[in-house]
Formats: C-alpha cells, sequence, structure tokens
C-alpha cells in the first residue's frame, strides 16, 4: 500500500479543483458537479484513515455520507429543475429576485 | 515499484486530469462525463485501500444514480441542442489563489501531523463486519438513512413534477392533451 | 485454473493475460452463434428458414460473412457529432459489460476474481452502461439518438430497482454475494430424492422471484418487449442511428455479451450454476463449463423466443410495469422469502 501522504494530497487536490470549480463556474449544474467532487474527496481521506489508522468506522461514515449525497442530488436536482422551469436559465448570477 | 504503486498514479492522473477538464470545459455535457472518471477513478482507490465494498456502493450510488440524475438534469435544463450547453467562467485568478491557498493549507496540516498508523491488511474488513456494524453499533444512523432517503424521494418528486391540478377547472378540462399525466421528470430516484 | 496455465506457460504475465481472456474468447464465440441463433428462431417462430446458404449447413457462417463485410466499412463520424465522445461511447459500453464477467463463475474451476461482494460488483459496473448510452445518445447529434439514450436511461435506471430487490431476496437465502460461493451451496440432490438442490425448488417464492428477475433482466438487456431504445419501427435504430462498421458492431457484442451475462447471472443464482443437474453424474471442472454455458444459453434462447412472440410496450406501459408492478411485487415477495426463511 501506499504512504498515507500521497491519499491524502491527492483528496486535497481534489477538492481544491472543487472548490475552484463552485467559485469560478455560473452554472448551477457545474457548481452542484463541483460539490459532487468535493464530497468524494472527503470521502477518499476518510477511507484512507480508515485503511492506515486501522479503524473500519472510516468506511460506515462514508456510506452515510453517500447516502446524503444521494438524497441531496436527487433534492439539489429538482430545485434547479424548478428554477430552470420558472427562470427559463440556471445561470446563478442571473438568479438574483431576492437581490438588493 | 509494486503494482499498487503503479494503479495509484495512473489512477491519480486519470482523476486530477478528469476533474480539471469537469471544471475547466465549456461544455457542460463534457463536464458530466469526466466527472464519471472522476468518480470510477475514487472508487478504484477505494478499491486499493481494501474498502471494496465502498468502492462498488460508490459505483452504484454516483455511476448508476447520481451521473444519470445529473444528465438528465443538464438535457432539461438546456434549451437548443449543442451550442446551448456552453458555460462560462467568471473571477478565475482570485478564486484560484484563494482556493490554492486552501489546499497547500490542507497538505501541509497533513504533512506536518504525526499519525500513528496501524494499516489495515487485505481482508481484515469483511462484508460480514460492516453489516454487522451497520445494524448493530450504527443502527439508528442506519434508520435515520433509510428515513431520509424516503423523505428525499417524496420532496424530489414533488418539486420537480409540473404542478397540476387534479380537477381543472370546468373549460379548461379540453387542454389537458393527449399524453396523459406526466411522470415526474424522471426525478424520482436517489 | 491458474496452476493449469502456469503448468504450461512460460511467463507470469502471459498466464494472468491469458486468463483474464478467456471470458473475451467465450464471448465472441457465443455471439458469432447467439446471432446466427436469433435469425433461425426468428425464421421458424415466422414459418420461414432463416439463413440457409452461407457455409453450407443451415447457413452457419452467416454471421462471419456479416462481420467480415462489417471490417471492411468506412468508419464514419457524423459531421457535427461531437467526435470524441462518439469515438469512445462503445468502447465505455463493451468495458462495462465485459467488466462485469469477472465475478461469474464459469466452472468449479474458473472464476475471475473471487471478491466477496461478487454479484453487487456486476450489478453496480452495469450501470456503467447505461452512461456510456446516453454519451452515445448525445454525440451523435441526432434527434432519434438522443431520444433512444433518454429512454434507455429511465429503463435502466428504473429495472434496476426490481433487480436488485429480487437479487437480494435470493442473497438472504444464500448469505453470501460471492457467485462461486452461492454456486457451491448448490451442490447436490436434496428435495425430494431427486430434485437438484437448485435455489428455484428452495421455495415457492423463489419461482416467482425468478420470474421477476427474468422480466427485470428483459428490460436490462433492451430486449423485446422493453426493446424502446433500440425500437427500429418508431426511432431508427435508436442510440447506435448514426454508427456504422465496427463501432457499430461493439454495440451488438455489448448487447449480446450484456444478454449472456444476464442470463448467467440467473443461472447462477437460481439454476445452481455449474452443477450437473444429475447430481455428481457428468460433474467436473469441465462439465461444470459445459452446463453453466447450456443453462445460460437456455436462458438465452426463452430471451429471443420473446422478441419473435411479444409486441413492444409504449413508454408508459413500460414505466407502468416497473413502478406499478414489479417493484411492489418484489418487495411483497422479498418480506414472503424473508419470513418463509426465518420459519423454516
Amino acid at each position: 500500500m501506499m504512504e498515507m501522504d500521497w491519499y491524502l494530497g491527492l483528496s486535497a487536490v481534489l477538492f481544491t479543483i472543487g472548490v475552484i470549480g463552485v467559485l469560478t463556474r455560473k452554472n448551477a449544474i457545474v457548481i452542484f458537479m463541483c460539490a459532487e467532487l468535493m464530497l468524494n474527496s472527503v470521502n477518499l481521506t476518510l477511507v484512507s484513515f480508515s485503511a492506515q489508522l486501522g479503524d473500519v468506522h472510516g468506511q460506515i461514515l462514508v456510506f452515510f455520507a453517500l447516502c446524503v449525497a444521494a438524497a441531496e442530488a436527487a433534492v439539489g436536482l429538482a430545485i434547479i429543475i424548478a428554477i430552470y422551469r420558472n427562470n427559463l436559465t440556471v445561470d446563478v448570477t442571473k438568479i438574483n429576485l431576492l437581490r438588493w | 515499484m509494486d503494482l499498487f504503486a503503479v494503479a495509484f498514479y495512473v489512477f491519480a492522473i486519470l482523476i486530477i486530469g478528469s476533474a480539471a477538464i469537469m471544471v475547466f470545459s465549456r461544455n457542460i455535457v463534457h463536464s458530466a462525463f469526466a466527472l464519471m472518471f472522476t468518480l470510477a477513478g475514487v472508487a478504484v482507490f477505494y478499491a486499493l485501500l481494501y474498502a471494496g465494498f465502498v468502492a462498488v456502493t460508490q459505483l452504484l450510488v454516483y455511476v448508476g444514480g447520481i451521473l444519470v440524475l445529473i444528465l438528465f438534469g443538464v438535457m432539461l435544463t438546456t434549451r437548443g441542442y449543442f451550442e446551448k450547453v456552453r458555460t462560462r467562467t467568471v473571477n478565475l485568478v482570485p478564486s484560484t489563489i484563494f482556493a490554492a491557498i486552501i489546499g497547500l493549507m490542507l497538505i501541509a496540516v497533513y504533512v506536518t501531523t504525526e499519525w500513528t498508523l496501524m494499516p489495515l491488511e487485505d481482508g481484515e474488513v469483511t462484508l460480514t463486519g460492516l453489516g454487522e456494524l451497520l445494524l448493530t453499533d450504527f443502527m439508528l444512523p442506519f434508520q435515520v438513512a433509510g428515513v431520509l432517503l424516503l423523505l428525499c424521494i417524496i420532496g424530489a418528486v414533488l418539486m420537480a413534477a409540473r404542478t397540476r391540478h387534479p380537477h381543472p377547472p370546468a373549460g379548461k378540462s379540453s387542454q389537458e392533451g393527449p399524453g396523459g399525466p406526466s411522470y415526474g421528470e424522471g426525478t424520482g430516484r436517489s | 485454473m491458474q496452476q493449469f496455465l502456469e503448468s504450461f506457460l512460460p511467463a507470469g504475465p502471459l498466464v494472468v493475460f491469458v486468463f483474464s481472456i478467456i471470458p473475451l474468447m467465450i464471448i465472441l464465440v457465443y455471439a458469432l452463434f447467439a446471432i446466427w441463433l436469433e435469425r433461425k428462431v426468428a425464421g421458424h417462430i415466422q414459418d420461414r428458414l432463416g439463413p440457409m446458404h452461407t457455409g453450407g449447413w443451415h447457413g452457419w457462417s452467416q454471421t462471419i460473412a456479416d462481420l467480415v463485410k462489417m471490417i471492411q466499412k468506412e468508419d464514419i463520424v457524423p459531421a457535427k457529432a461531437d467526435r470524441f465522445l462518439f469515438k469512445m461511447a462503445p468502447f465505455i459500453a463493451f468495458a462495462a459489460s465485459y467488466a462485469a464477467f469477472v465475478a461469474i463463475p464459469f466452472s468449479s474451476g474458473y472464476i475471475g476474481s473471487m471478491i466477496d461482494v461478487g454479484i453487487f460488483y456486476i450489478v453496480a459496473i452495469t450501470s456503467l452502461l447505461s452512461v456510456s448510452i446516453i454519451m452515445a445518445g448525445w454525440a451523435s447529434n441526432n434527434k432519434w439518438s438522443l431520444l433512444g439514450a433518454m429512454r434507455t436511461a429511465a429503463q435502466t435506471v428504473s429495472y434496476e430497482v426490481p433487480t436488485v430487490v429480487t437479487i437480494l431476496s435470493v442473497i438472504i437465502v444464500t448469505g453470501t454475494l460471492n457467485l462461486m460461493e452461492v454456486t457451491e451451496m448448490q451442490t447436490g440432490n436434496a428435495f425430494l430424492g431427486f430434485l437438484p438442490n437448485w435455489l428455484i425448488f428452495h421455495s415457492p417464492f423463489m419461482v416467482i422471484a425468478f420470474v421477476l428477475f427474468f422480466i427485470a433482466s428483459l428490460a436490462e438487456a433492451h430486449r423485446v418487449p422493453f426493446d424502446l431504445p433500440e425500437s427500429e419501427s418508431e426511432l431508427v435504430g435508436g442510440y447506435q442511428t448514426e454508427y456504422s462498421g465496427m463501432r457499430w458492431g461493439l454495440f451488438m457484442l455489448t448487447e449480446y455479451a450484456d444478454m449472456l451475462l444476464l442470463s448467467l447471472v440467473g443461472a447462477t443464482l437460481f439454476f445452481g450454476g455449474w452443477n450437473s443437474p444429475f447430481g455428481s453424474f457428468m460433474d467436473g471442472p469441465v462439465w461444470g463449463a459445459f452446463w453453466m454455458l447450456l443453462k445460460g444459453m437456455i436462458l438465452v434462447f426463452v430471451m429471443m423466443w420473446l422478441r419473435w412472440t411479444l409486441p413492444r410496450l409504449r413508454v408508459d406501459q413500460l414505466m407502468n410495469v416497473c413502478w406499478k408492478y414489479l417493484i411492489p411485487l418484489s418487495f411483497v415477495n422479498l418480506v414472503l422469502i424473508a419470513l418463509w426463511e426465518m420459519i423454516f
């Protein structure tokens, strides 16, 4: 098995890419995908801790993270589709009805 | 260099590359398909870390479920066929600097901390062990997760389905059209 | 199997290569045979003869001739298509379907990998198939293709639920996800002295589970009456409309490999896998492979038979069958099997 630092570094890089995506993209669905990427990098961290510190609970935690990710995907996409139906756009800078 | 290391480097390059394509591609559908490679690559890392069941769950939930949902979302929220799925990026420089600071901080913390390592052996985590843990120590979170999923199915169907009056007012009933009731746009699964 | 290969092959990597390519050989030979069989079955059901001339005996080499023709064809990519995704999609589709064969026990001596998540892995990896079909449909830049792809996604995602639930009801009985162990449990003659110890004879609810699994697997493999993704008469060719030559051939191969995969899973879960139906008579690793493939081929034959017997469903009927009948029935069946297991 590789050193744990490599896995942690990889997940840090993935998280950073996700952050860049959330900050720079304007399409709600792409932002959503970047959030999924960040969730994945955290899950990777949990699993690598679980493997290297000899604790199975990390994997259990990942199950619940996956569960929440699935719930988030269903509801989040439903919200995006509902927004699209009202505004005919999913560009987050144009959804500014409540902005002063 | 053993097989694990080779697999690590190959898939690390694959997932970082595809994640970068996902974030920087101007075409949303390309982003979504790049996300597929990232998710599958992360599943490979789970398998390398002796978490086979988590890896398979990752494939089933992310690639089979969430990715298909995202693709449906992309197709439902774009008008036009090819050209309209392009978007642009904003604030590239400041946000990259910000994100790079975050990433460097994360890596610095990871590298400087002294972990007490007790690596798992292959075959130490079994399916049976995981199942018993889920049904004993983690029984309550397990049930709560089930309830959460049920709730979000109902919520997603309610939100995404077009609101139709069950009894349309008189005179408007002929506008129902031949299509019959809609199906909640396929978002009812998680 | 691995020791057997090591005894006459010189190098280690070569052994691994041969070991991993065996299912591919099986799939290729099977696909050539199955396409010919499909035509013959179609012909005889419709009171025709089917292909008769190529190769002499009942046109046995018709598919080989078709393959040679297909290789010669030009590899056309539509001008407005998304070239990269268009070219990549068939490979991902076949890779997904081939990767699933790793967990299938072809005989008592051959299984690709003894992973303990076996059947769950098969279910998960085949979900890449629907993504690759969306990829093909979207990249073709064609209305028929996109419609076919969207239908595929909806259909696969919906029918995954009854498939998984029926598989789960078998798993309750076996207590393991590894298909090799599932098959080993079904060895011997137990019921009434002459019936083999197969799971389908385990309880009356297993028969219901098998019927539900078979219907759902028809839909997963996109076979008639659930072949809406490629329904020729309304969508031209569905997601394969723009494909030609070997890329189309790969999709065809994927479809047949998928049929074989689901049939083999059905044979393993319900009909004893590589176990001989006659107890210890005609038993052993080689006969095991024969029985396994024979059982798979019988299920494939039933799929072909249904194709030329039943008309195609409409999209709304398709979803009704899944969400209103198959899913509730499979859940009720799951509970009943669990009760049966608890009581007996």
